[in-house]
């Protein structure tokens, strides 16, 4: 079965319609559209909930990208601007008790599912205060209070991990559902096609949602895969995919909806590629070089949080006013963020032996070399 | 007690242990209809039926990475690798989730979960299926790494590593499958994980062996009585966190060591343990620590080279009678 259709291919159209700029125009305003009629179905406080989350992850991952400059974060630093609408979207759909696993790329998903920008930034700081008490960094943030169960950094390595979560939902007869992302890099490796697999034939609620951002580091999604149209691979295991706009909040949201309750009501799994584009670098040392300026410019133009609150100001549901003061906001939660982490003690020096072992046996440890 | 088979007493074990909590599942290539591939798992499909009894395709890195997933949301599974020759596609999900999670998560996610399954030289099935692997999982810490050799010790040790926290890599000798010796039937008999076993006592010298190597140690110290020489066979049975203060001791008593094991000398269980020797017991040593290993090649298939290729007795003996320079 697919439930991939006319319908959910339009998007796919106006991302690929893109040989000139009147093009691009026309794809923006239809899209805008397509945006304005998705806003009747949700009340306000929901609409300006999206809003708020997409800015404070925005706004966190610029304030993250400054700490890393000044030395406060150390290691891999990957951000997620201009990805904001997929997080934001697909876990906008889902109940707190599900399930959320991600890779590396993850502050976003972190903030989305609830975990707050203080604990998070605190982990990038590695700090105690931090989801993770300072021992994961930005790639293994961690709260089993939200259901949030990981970044994980080996590409593709957090699909199985997914399934068997979704295994364990179904095994235990609950009505819980879980969320795995993973870039569009990790369809070629064999963790993803065993998990699709297995999610099919033994019918796991699990969602497969494949941020599509089109870079693999920096190799182009069209330098490293045969077959681009991703959701297309659900059908080599017969089972749903759709394709999404992934600049439009809404569309994420409601694809994500529809396979929740695929997931909730008939334990089916469900593959979403969601079409995004990464604003900035892999990571922070990333020299840019495989990709022009312009390419980035052109997915500029669509960046989601200005399509989002267009729509928001068009169909008169917010002001520019409470938008300015929403963005004062949120900028003084990530300022507050930052000193939470800066205040927070580093971890104790005992912490580097504790968690080894759940049961340590009494020998392990700096004597059990 | 009952006589019964290293297999018998697997199958015991994860027959009572499935039976005590309804959150161990099992799964694994061939361990439902075909009943396993050693017979390991005989009957289980029938008790248990095939929720808890689970065939997997054969795709060792999806099913294992689905079982840590499973056990991050408070299941415990048991993996069967058909061999753990398998076992090398599943190394990422095994090393870099099931070993890592309790710590990165800042020990939030711990992860109960067994990888369990034959190990070891096998019976001429050539280099890609006979290779003793627990040197490669004994490296990480956050790994449990145990390895039986006998049936009671199967039964006892596998029971706990079911009931663990931890995630644990528990490795049964292919060759040992048939074995047979005296189980105890109680429901709750468990030995712990982390204490080494005193299989012989004696005093002129200390074979530090394990799985396949204990019998042949056993024999071995046998004909090295008959010559007046008495030698302690201690059996760490778990690798990681390995006993190492039961080893040390019995050095201090004979101040002379044989380390016997199958697996690759370099970078190998034995080499860590004679180096841990050395710098705990160096002043009781009255010879250099010996080893005694597999031949480092892979495996061949030819009947006379592959058991060329596997210390036995006489290796054993040669490397005593070296050590107490007789």
């Amino acid at each position: 079965m697919t439930t991939t259709d006319a319908k959910s291919r339009s998007a796919s159209a106006v991302i690929e319609a893109e040989p000139n700029e009147a093009g691009l125009d026309e794809g923006i305003a239809q899209l805008k559209n397509e945006q304005k009629e998705r806003l009747g179905g949700l009340d306000r406080e929901t609409l300006l909930d999206l809003h708020h989350q997409m800015l404070l992850i925005r706004r966190f991952e610029e304030k993250s990208a400054e700490a890393y400059s000044l030395g406060k974060i150390g290691g891999f630093c990957h951000l997620y601007i201009g990805q904001e609408a997929v997080a934001v979207g697909a876990i906008s759909a889902i109940r707190r008790d599900d399930y959320v696993l991600t890779s590396y790329r993850e502050h976003a998903h972190a903030i989305a599912k609830g975990i707050s920008s203080d604990a998070v930034m605190a982990e990038l700081f590695g700090k105690a205060g931090g989801c993770s008490r300072g021992k994961g960094g930005s790639m293994h943030m961690f709260d089993r209070e939200v259901n949030f169960l990981g970044g994980h950094a080996i590409v593709g390595g957090q699909i199985p991990l997914a399934t068997g979560v979704a295994f364990a939902t179904k095994y235990k007869g609950t009505d819980q559902v879980t969320l795995s992302f993973f870039g569009e890099a990790a369809v070629n490796q064999g963790a993803f096609h065993e998990s699709l697999n297995m999610a099919q034939l033994w019918k796991l609620p699990c969602i497969y949602v494949c941020e599509n951002n089109q870079y693999g580091m920096g190799t182009s999604l069209e330098r490293a895969m045969s077959l681009h149209d991703i959701s297309r691979k659900a059908d080599a295991y017969e089972l749903a995919g759709e394709f999404v706009d992934g600049m439009d909040v809404l569309a994420v949201r409601a694809a994500t909806e529809r396979a929740v309750k695929r997931a909730r009501e008939q334990y089916l799994p469900t593959l979403i590629e969601v079409r995004t584009y990464r604003f900035m670098g892999h990571s922070m040392s990333d020299p840019g070089n495989y990709r022009t300026r312009a390419e980035i410019e052109k997915h500029q133009l669509r960046d989601p949080l200005k399509l989002f609150s267009a729509s928001l100001l068009e169909t008169g549901t917010v002001t520019e006013s409470e938008l300015k003061e929403m963005d004062q906001k949120v900028h003084e939660e990530v300022e507050r963020a930052l000193q939470f982490a800066d205040q927070s003690p580093e971890p104790a020096i005992e912490e580097l032996y504790t968690d080894v072992y759940a049961n340590p046996l009494g020998i392990d440890g700096p004597r059990n070399r | 007690m009952a006589v019964m088979t290293m297999r018998e007493a697997l199958n015991q074990a994860i027959r009572e242990e499935m039976h005590r909590d309804p959150g161990v599942f099992l799964m694994g290539e061939e361990v439902a209809a075909y009943q396993g591939a050693y017979k390991v798992t005989k009957g289980l499909l029938q008790e248990f039926g095939d929720k808890r009894v689970i065939d997997t395709p054969i795709t060792e890195l999806g099913f294992a990475g689905l079982g840590v997933g499973a056990a991050m949301v408070g299941l415990r599974p048991i993996v069967e690798f058909m061999t753990f020759n398998f076992s090398i596609l599943a190394t990422d999900q095994i090393i870099n989730s099931a070993a890592k999670m309790l710590y990165m998560s800042g020990g939030q996610f711990k992860i109960p979960i067994v990888f369990r399954g034959p190990g070891g030289s096998a019976f001429q099935v050539g280099a890609q299926h006979s290779q003793a692997m627990e040197s490669w999982f004994a490296y990480f810490p956050g790994l449990k790494v145990v390895m039986p050799s006998t049936p009671a010790d199967a039964k006892g040790l596998l029971k706990s590593a079911i009931r663990d926290d931890d995630p644990v890599i528990f490795i049964e000798q292919e060759r040992m499958y048939g074995n047979k010796g005296e189980v105890p039937d109680d429901e709750d008999y468990t030995i712990p994980l982390g204490v080494a076993e005193v299989k012989r006592a004696g005093t002129d010298a200390t074979i530090v062996a394990r799985s396949l190597m204990i019998p042949l140690a056993l024999k071995a110290a046998d004909e090295l009585q008959q010559l007046g020489l008495s030698c302690e066979v201690i059996d760490p049975r778990t690798i990681r966190p390995l006993d190492i203060d039961t080893i040390i001791e019995s050095v201090k008593k004979t101040n002379r060591v044989v380390v016997a094991e199958e697996s690759h000398p370099f970078c190998g269980v034995g080499a860590e343990i004679s180096a841990q020797i050395t710098e705990r017991a160096f002043d009781h040593l009255d010879a250099p620590v010996r080893r005694v290993s597999g031949i480092d090649v892979p495996m061949p298939y030819a009947k006379n080279l592959e058991n060329l290729a596997i210390p036995g007795v006489k290796e054993i003996v040669a490397a005593v009678k070296e050590v107490a320079y007789v």
